[in-house]
């Protein structure tokens, strides 16, 4: 397989995942639908190293996959703490911010 | 077909198919374990990208991490309100163009540019690579990386703390 068979397939996966994040009305399911989108950033950044033979690419995602997990715990203490506060975690009812 | 075209099909298939489930499932709880099941599978590409190291990081904190603390967040926000979240989703519409819109986008782009088809040989030992190559030309974005972590660690710990 190519390369462009494996972007492909990371193509798909991040429209999938875009499309979960558009659609999603629950904070924790726009959160899963980042994951996908992210994953689908790993995907690429591994297949284009291994077909570059560049182990660089590598120890960037590396480094993607320890911030996300970062950000996935950091955003879902938010949810927990929103939701203690508004006791709701649907995103349309956060209009905190709003002018 | 080669052994690696079977394997990349069988594993694309089975990723897509749960990263459809994980954004058009109606349980939350479900939605959650096919993320945990498309992440396994991720790590499964990978290993088929001979990146071993980070199939195996990609299992640890991906489907280890990441999955057991949605679950928790779900678990946590359902225990508080006393009652299933149902979960809905709105302007399908509008999702299906944007991202239709962007994956055509983005295979429009694919198909113009020439990419290459074989694999170089990589010649060298990847895990052990990638540890030389993190500690001598990456160490100190690795070591900012530990300072993110803590980071980010006080900052959970800031918003768990029970209220004044």
């Amino acid at each position: 397989m190519g390369l462009g068979a494996y972007l492909t397939l990371a193509a798909v996966l991040f429209a999938i995942g875009l499309f979960g994040v558009i659609t999603r009305r629950n904070t924790i399911g726009i959160l899963l639908g980042i994951e996908l989108m992210l994953n689908a950033v790993n995907i690429n950044l591994v297949a284009f190293a291994r077909f570059n033979a560049d182990v660089v690419g590598m120890i960037f995602t590396l480094f993607t996959i320890s911030i996300t997990v970062a950000e996935v715990a950091l955003g879902l203490a938010i949810t927990i703490l929103v939701f203690r506060i508004r006791r709701t975690v649907v995103a349309d009812h956060l209009d905190l911010l709003k002018g | 077909m080669t052994l690696e075209a079977i394997t990349f099909w069988a594993l694309g298939a089975l990723l897509l198919a749960s990263a459809l489930m994980v954004v058009l499932t109606k349980n939350l709880f479900h939605s959650v374990l096919y993320l945990a099941l498309s992440l396994t599978v991720t790590a499964g590409i990978f290993l088929a990208l001979d990146a071993e190291f980070l199939a195996a990081v990609q299992l640890l904190l991906y489907a280890g991490g990441v999955v057991t603390i949605v679950v928790f967040a779900i678990v946590v926000t359902e225990r508080l309100v006393g009652a299933r979240i149902t979960q809905t989703s709105r302007h399908i519409v509008t999702g299906l163009v944007v991202s239709g819109a962007l994956l055509v986008a983005v295979l429009g782009f694919l198909r113009g540019v020439p990419l290459p088809v074989e694999r170089p040989p990589l010649g060298v030992d990847v895990t052990r690579t990638i540890g030389q190559v993190l500690l001598t030309e990456f160490v100190l974005p690795f070591e900012l990386l530990a300072v993110l972590l803590l980071v980010g660690l006080l900052g959970r710990l800031y918003f768990a703390r029970p209220e004044e």
